[in-house]
């Protein structure tokens, strides 16, 4: 994805706290998905705001990690959930 | 053990609809107006369902908008915070009442077709004009803003036109299509000689959805649902028994999936004396076949029972009389053989329809 992109949540997906559960739920139409620790943590600044390159800064800043290294998940990660309709740029 | 709690709920809102498909997945005794729970009834369900942990509703039917509260129904369903999807025909959506579902929380519409070409699609809902309506409503959700699914239930009477049925939901802005073959209960099972696809199409098919998954990546989800019997292991239907989803008929039945009712001498609980937790965690409905201790041989001890469950119980109960055998879609039921005998009779079959009617 191009790095100045912006991506957002596709029509009628969203992220919700599930508490019968007590975990975090992509719900979509007819489907939920269960992100992994790093998806959640890129999906809480899907925003329809930041850009996939403000996404990289602010999780390299967090956790103090390489920006490639970020970048490259980052982007791998957006290419899934693009695939898999949960988010669209 | 204790079962998890279930994840959606289906809320069959009334078995009334306009259409009269021959596969539709109601049960071939439909239940009346006058047996339907009221508003104040379902939103109780809805609270209910919620607190038990269903993170999803599907309102259905019937036709889910024959409901002249389906505003206030929508409405409860998401103040309880469930995800909110309409099930419909989409033939009574206009877009005043679309504007007021949306404004009550509505979240996605799955709207059905039965065909990509008008004159077979209403052939097949015995509804002249129906998919016109259909392509106005589509453009209703799409302009809306809503998510769109389009479901297109598939057979031997429409199977060909598949290309033609995804290029239609790429038309209506569909971010997801649904293509399902026909299951074959209730209506289904009594027009099943009518219904059922050739091997050669079945595969002409399955090639058809394979390709346009890789060339429409990222454009539109294709699930697709396979049809049993051309199979030679089962679905795990509704992903087992009593483990994830719940239905509640327009009666107030809290069933273990929306056709259990097809299967003789199950007593199910009713919403009006017993709440969804009770009948989740204490109906003998709902743990008779969970889990894996009921199974019979060969599903025992088979390194699949923990995968497809032992396929569909109503699909056991409607072809070898026992709810408690082995889905004879499984090469491994020794009434696998029933499945083969049935395409045999349907190839010899004319196609005419029985009408779904009440």
């Amino acid at each position: 994805m191009n790095p100045a992109l912006v991506p957002q949540f596709a029509p009628g997906m969203r992220l919700r706290h599930d508490q019968a559960r007590d975990r975090w739920t992509v719900m979509g139409p007819e489907r939920m998905f269960l992100p992994d620790g790093t998806a959640l943590e890129v999906l809480r600044l899907v925003d329809g705001q930041r850009s996939v390159d403000a996404i990289i800064d602010d999780l390299a800043v967090r956790f103090a990690a390489p920006r490639e290294e970020i970048g490259a998940d980052v982007q791998a990660l957006l290419a899934e959930l693009m695939t898999k309709g949960v988010v669209r740029a | 053990m204790t079962p998890e709690p279930p994840l959606a709920l289906l809320a069959e809102l009334t078995h009334r609809c306009p259409l009269q498909c021959p596969y539709c997945s109601n049960p071939v005794a439909l239940a009346g107006p006058g047996e339907e729970l009221t508003t104040a009834e379902w939103a109780g369900v809805f609270q209910q369902a919620a607190a038990l942990g269903c993170l999803q509703i599907h309102l259905s039917g019937g036709e889910p908008m024959a409901r002249r509260d389906i505003v206030d129904l929508t409405a409860a369903a998401s103040a309880a915070g469930l995800y909110t999807n309409l099930i419909t025909s989409g033939v009574l959506l206009d877009a005043p009442r679309l504007a007021a579902l949306r404004q009550a929380g509505l979240e996605h519409v799955q709207l059905s077709v039965q065909d990509a070409e008008a004159g077979s699609a209403d052939r097949i809902a015995n509804l002249p004009g129906a998919h016109a309506k259909k392509l106005a409503a589509a453009a209703l959700v799409r302009d809306a803003g809503l998510a769109l699914t389009l479901n297109a239930v598939v057979h031997r009477q429409n199977l060909d036109r598949l290309p033609e049925l995804i290029e239609l939901a790429l038309a209506m802005g569909a971010g997801r299509l649904e293509v399902a073959h026909v299951q074959y209960y209730g209506w289904a099972l009594a027009n099943r000689a009518a219904l059922l696809p050739t091997r050669a199409q079945l595969d002409a098919a399955t090639a058809t959805v394979t390709r346009a998954r890789a060339a429409l990546s990222g454009r539109l989800v294709i699930d697709y649902v396979v049809p049993d019997y051309h199979a030679s292991r089962p679905k795990a239907c509704m992903g087992g028994w009593g483990r994830r989803f719940l239905a509640v008929s327009p009666g107030g039945r809290i069933l273990p999936c929306h056709a259990a009712e097809s299967i003789d001498g199950m007593v199910f609980p009713n919403i009006r004396d017993t709440s969804l937790h009770a009948a989740w965690y204490g109906a003998e409905a709902f743990e008779r076949f969970r889990g894996t201790d009921w199974m019979p041989s060969p599903c025992q001890g088979c390194e699949h029972a923990e995968r497809d469950w032992g396929g569909c119980r109503c699909q056991a109960f409607a072809l070898t009389g026992d709810a408690a055998a082995t889905d004879p879609a499984c090469r491994l039921s020794p009434h696998h053989a029933v499945l083969a005998a049935a395409l045999e009779e349907a190839a010899g079959f004319d196609g005419s329809f029985r009408f779904r009617r009440l």
